[in-house]
């Protein structure tokens, strides 16, 4: 298991050698292979990947909502202020989800209950952490947080549904219900998505604004490198169930080490950088979680792939050997998951020094070549 | 073999004094598609429309790539779809290669369809379930009774081939098949009849990111080796900047710029260009922390009934600025030359260029007028800490 150097106080949030396996028909899924990371208060926190790398299952491990029974914590632990959330019976977790804990989802049609009014639910989520509240005390706190969130007309919208709000407000509705009991941890998940972009800019801008001033920590989730550039501190990059690396915003953007972090950089036209710059696509698929292999999971698809990746699993270790490890915060160390990392040239262009061929290219060469050789002795 | 791939005819569009007709393949003029909207469970009352195309004019010369953005609802889908005359314009004129198609029915409709082809966006709905990949691709060859039936399977095969799948993967189902390969076989679908325009429609949001790149090589190698034409619509800004030649920018039915895709990007000249550039992110930290998002106020309005004058006037932060003008609810603005081949419909995008707005929405560092910081290389940060948003502080803590 993995250790960090500094004092325990500066954390709100430690996931240790978190496990989250799934059964299905075809197998058994390991969806998050035993990851470690640590949020500090007030931080925000972009967790980056593709559809299957595992860090939608991060957060619903965290917020205790993964499928049952499907779903399967195991191994590892998680902290919240001082509570191991995994250790909780289901009551007092539910206890700590909305009041400390708030989720806010990709889909806020789905996520919305069509039949109720918007003031049935924001009122529920009040009341429900605070039988002592009164219905007029609930109602108010419903009105400020509609307006909180900038819904024009709140006291109509409080008597309205979910369906005669656009998806932008609903988002909005998602926010308010989320903020509803001033909580520590905001977990957004793709929330801005299903959106259009100027609508997502409103979005963003509030997630933004509403964790500056209740102090909130937000982990966003997405896939999209361009949203967590502007709204993070700083970014993990997951990979098939693993955290391949993290580092500071600014130093993830401007000296990407893994080659899935540059394949990411190097795959999405940049609106200001036009045709000018060739996309490089990663070749290949995402990894079946079904199976376990050797190596690092990403060597099938990797440029930089050396003999080593193929059998042997990375760890997350500091770029600079030696250096003491910051797991949190704006000082946290630039660590990457991957024996061959890119240097900044190599990022910069996108594909490897020319001289050196990959591991995947060199068995393959050595197949056809055993085939060919086969083949020739053939009468 | 006939079949061929690109062996389709083409003028060479490079040739001087060609009459400008002969190189625009695709010209629109006024088209609008309105679709109706009724009321009652018996006698279903007319009672509106929505405007889903309004007014609709472009040229797509032939071999370029036109693309259409903007967000849901703004017409761009449909546009396109009218094109293919998958609906029956309202109004207005399509002229496929000199032939307007705009009322053109039965065979000749069906003779024309062979030379239009579609790039759908799902590629888990577009593709028939039950049917092989050979059967899906050499359906339209099929349809348009082209080849005997040994030339249209190797055929197939070749088209297989040519957008990177196994041509032995003939006899296997959608199902077996991964987003991006999926997305391959509507493509090689899309090309079997070898095709002069290509409209496709949000061709890659559905798939994953390191999925996408892989798609818009493909289109761009075969528009390369194929002389396509394509009308690329699409939602996201840098993808439609990536691949377009002009790029034409809709709202609520309307395109409200047209330009260059490089001058688009450089200089916005529409108000809700400027908005759309602002809100796209780009994966930058450095560049982010100078630009500055223009924030729309609400949503789009319906269109079923847009806003009288400009339609973006109920959302124009321009319009605020200048003190709310009678002319943008009153007049309804026309798109206009501005500079060579930079069309905009606004009354007043005279005032977009060179403003704050326009150069914080592309990242520009904003000129300092006082202050006589005049070295460039000092420029960016400073001039970004004077308009007010001062780039976020990097991580000064010692590491060590």
């Amino acid at each position: 298991m993995m250790t960090f150097d500094e004092p325990a106080a500066e954390r709100l949030l430690s996931v240790e050698d978190l496990s989250v396996e799934f059964s299905s028909s075809s197998g058994r899924v390991h969806a998050v292979n035993r990851i470690t990371f640590e949020l500090a208060p007030h931080e925000t926190l972009g967790i980056v990947g593709e559809s299957g790398c595992g860090k939608s299952v991060t957060s619903l491990a965290i917020m205790g909502l993964l499928p049952k029974p499907a779903g399967r914590i195991a191994g590892g632990q998680v902290i919240f202020d001082g509570t191991n959330l995994l250790t909780l019976k289901p009551d007092e977790m539910r206890d700590l989800r909305g009041r400390d804990l708030a989720m806010v989802f990709q889909d806020p049609m789905t996520s919305l209950n069509p039949v109720i009014t918007i003031e049935e639910q924001l009122v529920e989520v009040i009341r429900a952490h605070d039988s002592k509240v009164t219905k007029a005390a609930a109602h108010q706190r419903a009105l400020d947080l509609l307006e909180l969130v900038g819904i024009p007309n709140p006291k109509e919208r409080l008597r309205g549904y979910a369906h005669q709000l656009s998806g932008g407000m609903r988002q909005r509705v998602m926010i308010a219900i989320a903020l509803a009991l001033n909580p520590k941890l905001i977990i957004a998940d793709e929330p801005t998505t299903a959106l259009d972009v100027t609508i997502q800019a409103q979005i963003l801008e509030l997630i933004q604004r509403v964790a500056n001033e209740s102090g909130a920590a937000v982990m966003l989730i997405t896939h999209d490198l361009g949203v967590v550039a502007g709204m993070t501190q700083r970014i993990q990059v997951m990979y098939a169930g693993r955290i391949v690396e993290t580092a500071t915003t600014r130093e993830l953007f401007a000296h990407p080490r893994h080659p899935y972090t540059v394949g990411l950089l190097r795959s999405i036209p940049r609106l200001d950088l036009g045709d000018d710059r060739a996309l490089i696509p990663i070749d290949g698929l995402p990894p079946d979680m079904t199976r376990e292999r050797a190596g690092c999971p990403f060597a099938p698809r990797c440029a930089w792939a050396t003999e080593r990746c193929l059998v042997e699993d990375p760890e997350l270790v500091s770029v600079t050997a030696g250096q003491r490890t910051v797991s949190s915060g704006p000082g946290a160390t630039h660590r990457v998951a991957c024996w061959n990392p890119a240097t900044d040239d190599e990022a910069a262009q996108g594909v490897p020094a020319s001289g050196h061929v990959s591991a995947i290219t060199a068995a393959t060469d050595a197949r056809v070549a055993a085939a060919a050789a086969i083949l020739a002795d053939l009468p | 073999m006939s079949l061929a791939l690109g062996g389709v005819a083409r003028p060479d569009s490079a040739t001087a004094g060609t009459p400008a007709d002969d190189r625009i393949l695709l010209s629109v003029s006024d088209l609008r598609m309105y679709f109706p909207v009724t009321q009652g469970l018996i006698f279903e009352r007319h009672i509106g429309d929505v405007h889903a195309v309004d007014d609709v004019s472009f040229d797509l010369p032939r071999g370029q790539t036109l693309g259409l953005v903007g967000e849901s609802g703004c017409g761009k889908s449909t546009t396109g779809r009218t094109i293919l005359r998958l609906y029956k314009p309202t109004a207005g004129r399509i002229v496929f290669d000199g032939v307007d198609i705009t009322r053109l029915g039965g065979e000749a409709l069906r003779r024309t369809r062979r030379r239009i082809q579609m790039i759908f966006q799902d590629p888990y709905a577009s593709l028939n379930p039950r049917m092989t990949v050979g059967g899906i691709v050499g359906e339209p060859l099929t349809v348009h009774g082209i080849g005997t039936k040994a030339e249209r399977r190797e055929r197939v095969a070749e088209l297989l081939d040519v957008v990177g799948l196994n041509p032995n993967f003939l006899n296997r189902y959608p199902h077996e098949f991964s987003g991006g390969q999926r997305q391959r076989i509507g493509v090689a679908r899309a090309l079997a009849v070898n095709p002069e325009l290509i409209v496709a429609d949000e061709p890659i949001s559905a798939l994953d990111v390191s999925i996408q790149a892989q798609i818009l090589n493909l289109l761009e190698r075969l528009q390369g080796e194929f002389s396509l034409t394509f009308l690329f619509i699409a939602h996201d800004l840098s993808v439609v900047r990536h691949v377009s030649d002009r790029i034409a920018v809709m709202y609520l039915g309307r395109i409200v710029e047209l330009a260059p895709s490089g001058d688009l990007y450089a200089h916005p000249l529409h108000p809700y260009s400027v908005a759309l550039l602002s809100a796209v992110p780009i994966p930058d930290p450095v560049v982010e922390s100078r630009r500055r998002r223009i924030i729309l106020k609400g949503d789009v309005p319906s269109p079923v009934n847009p806003p009288s004058g400009c339609r973006f006037h109920t959302r124009c932060w321009l319009r605020e600025r200048l003190g709310n003008p009678e002319r943008c609810t009153t007049e309804d603005p026309r798109l206009r030359t501005l500079a060579a081949g930079h069309e905009v419909a606004c009354h007043f995008a005279e005032e977009v260029d060179g403003s704050i707005e326009q150069r914080q929405a592309i990242g520009v560092p904003i000129p300092i007028a006082a202050g006589g910081i005049a070295s460039a290389g000092a420029a960016t940060p400073a001039a970004a800490a004077l308009a007010g948003q001062a780039p976020a502080v990097p991580p000064a803590a010692p590491q060590a």
